[in-house]
């Protein structure tokens, strides 16, 4: 990125900072968190520890960050290197992104940028102008990419509050200011496990790894008074609804399934997992020592804010996570996209200079599709 | 403290306190190598022990029903048990406690099992639970024909196992609480039960050679040594997961941070270097030199923390959609196993 570019962001976010201190509220327990940041055009600068909401503020202000995080676990010695930090437990983190959806809305409205030759193009298999296959992709997400993720956050506190036991109140929902939704879990039986106890809560989240015999199907002498039922809690009764359907279905699809055997019972236990596992991100659950987005923050990748979802269903990421404010920029946009943002369209623009507002300027500069004039 | 009677001290021998036992009893150790009726006990403890170094579990004389008939009985079992300990520890060979600890474990697994499953008996029941939780802090609360514990608690011991079984999305699940038959309760703490015994064989102090138990220690020696350690030799194939990780960079896609992270820490256990392993991310779309050797310095542990980190286990690479699995895996735990054969 050039450095009028930055410095218009860095200008953009500043504000935004200075005007919005109330959004940015630092962790509970300040203290025993790891924070980091990262400027524009530079790495990442972690393991700092503040005490308290005025430290917080002062970071940003000082260092105008193009992302801020801060860890989900809880340390003795945070601004200790890694081995050193003490590790104390961790809340359960979730990430939910729609690019992790294999969504068919993906294709009409991801751009690829080549890295050979910076061409911008809706091909996403390789640059239509020097034919390299170093792509850097960048999407756009749409209103169904948005939908189709809450579905997931509510597929997922649905196996939280029910089979995982957490209070309702204890799960916090934010917009990851990009593509997607990071949920928070605090206070749960969870908060001492490690990375491979959680990586088995995630298979279980996920629906994988499955065998028949959990869901009635057994290798010798199947019999057909094991298969769930509908009134079951957990998995069973998720099955039964997704398998069979409706309860008058129930019998004949039951006789299907031992008809078809042992072997093709394993692909119906991946199918239901394909498509009533909740997708979430393994990696950043498996994760005890991550630095996660802080809420509040502004995403680099848009320009749009990490913000607490109180009404999902509700919630529109365009118009509520959008803080920047709407004086005029004169941009030079390459977008092929059309997008939306505070209830207003832009683009498709083809190397054009136009007039946008600080937020839709900063949102076009974020995913490299504009540059100022 | 649990107070246990004669019968559960038999059952579970390893709750008893060696010493104070003897004590109570009236008999010194150095009286079990020449006395000829307490040598039966030292025959019995000898033959415990050879038993669990062939990988068998030692049936009792404890009757079916878990009560022994005779007073003596019962005491000879928690003498053989105290006196195998003795043994092992005269031995000073480390082999043989691994295999006993386990086989010990297995043992008290079927009395566990059977108190756990005593529906007629809620003393028994109440023992059982409360052995699991004064041993493993594990807090079991029986709910109909089920033991209930909760979820965080069975992932902590269960991740461990390699059975697909013990997959949280195999148990059934509700409110935080994940519903156990009696045998899997116990067998969910098995390893516990047989670390538990292990470490009290040995914190036990060494005694001195206690004159008659000679050619019982001698024999268990030779015992020990026949138990050698098996070679392995390797086929030089990379696993699945490593060959299409590096195929995705070869053909200049997009190769997940995880999936960067399993390829480095096994071509450096492997025994590449850094310099070695570099150039294979050449070809990643974000690839910045700088970035990848002080990212590959930093998992061979010459920067930063020095920790050197290890390749992931075939489990977590599940998890990660990084296993591609085939049938030459033969069931490895860990990329690192694939194509060694034990001989």
């Amino acid at each position: 990125m050039n450095e009028i570019d930055i410095k218009f962001l860095e200008d953009s976010f500043k504000k935004y900072y200075f005007n919005h201190f109330d959004l940015i509220t630092s962790p509970q327990r300040t203290s025993e968190r790891e924070f980091g940041y990262q400027k524009f055009n530079s790495g990442m600068f972690r393991h700092i520890s503040l005490k308290e909401n005025k430290e917080l503020h002062l970071l940003f202000m000082q260092n105008i960050p193009s992302d801020v995080y801060c860890s989900n676990a809880y340390y003795a010695f945070p601004n200790s290197p890694m081995s050193e930090k003490d590790w104390k437990e961790a809340d359960l983190i979730f990430d939910i992104d729609a690019k992790d959806l294999n969504l068919p809305c993906r294709e009409n409205h991801t751009i690829s940028i080549c890295n050979e030759c910076n061409e911008i193009s809706k091909d996403t298999s390789q640059c239509v102008k020097c034919n390299s296959t170093k792509l850097e992709k960048k999407s756009l997400p749409c209103k169904n990419c948005i939908s189709a993720s809450k579905i997931e956050v509510n597929k997922l506190s649905n196996v939280l509050i029910n089979d995982l036991g957490i209070d309702k109140e204890n799960i916090h929902v934010y917009f990851s200011g990009n593509e997607g939704f990071h949920v928070y879990v605090y206070h749960s039986q969870f908060q001492q496990i490690g990375s491979k106890e959680r990586s088995e809560l995630v298979d279980y989240i996920m629906f994988r790894g499955a065998i028949p015999e959990t869901f009635g199907m057994k290798k010798f002498k199947p019999n057909r008074s094991l298969f769930p039922d509908f009134n079951q809690k957990g998995w069973n009764g998720r099955f039964s609804k997704y398998v069979f359907g409706s309860k008058s279905k129930r019998s004949k699809i039951i006789s299907e399934l031992l008809d078809s055997g042992y072997p093709s019972f394993q692909k119906t236990l991946d199918d239901v997992s394909k498509n009533i596992g909740v997708k979430i991100d393994p990696n950043v659950t498996m994760d005890i020592h991550r630095i996660f987005r802080l809420p509040g923050s502004i995403n680099s990748k848009s320009g749009l804010s990490k913000v607490l979802c109180t009404d999902l269903t509700k919630f529109d990421p365009y118009v509520d996570a959008c803080f920047l404010n709407d004086d005029p920029v004169e941009v030079l946009a390459n977008c092929p996209i059309e997008f939306k943002l505070k209830n207003k369209k832009f683009g498709p623009y083809t190397n054009e200079k136009i007039s946008v507002p600080t937020y839709a300027a900063v949102y076009m500069i974020c995913k490299k599709l504009a540059t100022i004039a | 403290m649990l107070v246990l009677g004669q019968d559960e001290k038999a059952k579970y021998p390893f709750l008893a306190d060696a010493g104070e036992y003897l004590k109570d009893k009236g008999f010194s150790l150095v009286q079990f190598g020449s006395d000829p009726v307490l040598k039966l006990s030292v025959e019995k403890a000898l033959h415990r022990i050879k038993v669990a170094s062939a990988g068998e579990v030692y049936k009792s004389d404890i009757d079916k029903d878990g009560q022994a008939s005779k007073d003596y009985v019962l005491e000879r079992e928690v003498f053989s048990f105290l006196l195998a300990i003795v043994l092992i520890k005269l031995t000073g060979m480390s082999t043989l406690i691994k295999r006993f600890a386990l086989a010990e474990a297995r043992r008290a697994e079927i009395y566990l099992e059977k108190d756990l499953g005593n529906a007629s008996n809620k003393s028994k029941i109440d023992l059982a639970t409360r052995i699991i939780y004064d041993l493993f802090n594990i807090e079991i609360i029986k709910e109909n024909d089920f033991f209930v514990i909760p979820v965080s608690d069975y992932l902590k011991h269960s991740v461990t196992f390699h059975e697909r079984e013990w997959k949280l999305i195999n148990r059934h699940v509700e409110n935080g609480k994940v519903f156990l038959t009696p045998d899997k309760t116990v067998r969910l703490i098995r390893k516990e039960l047989g670390n538990y015994i292990s470490s009290k064989i040995i914190n036990a102090p060494k005694p001195s050679m206690i004159p008659g138990l000679e050619n019982a220690v001698n024999e268990l020696i030779l015992i020990s040594k026949k138990l050698t350690p098996t070679y392995t030799i390797t086929t030089g194939e990379y696993p699945p997961c490593i060959k299409h990780a590096i195929d995705v960079l070869e053909k200049g896609e997009n190769l997940p941070h995880s999936g960067r992270f399993m390829l480095a820490t096994f071509l450096l256990s492997k025994g590449q270097t850094v310099p070695q392993i570099a150039p294979l991310f050449k070809n990643a779309p974000d690839y910045n030199p700088r970035v990848t050797l002080y990212q590959l310095n930093h998992l061979a542990g010459t920067s930063g923390s020095a920790t050197k980190y290890s390749c992931p286990s075939c489990e977590k690479l599940k998890t990660q959609d990084l296993c591609f699995i085939t049938k030459e895996c033969d069931n490895i735990i860990n990329p690192m196993q694939f194509g060694k054969k034990r001989t």
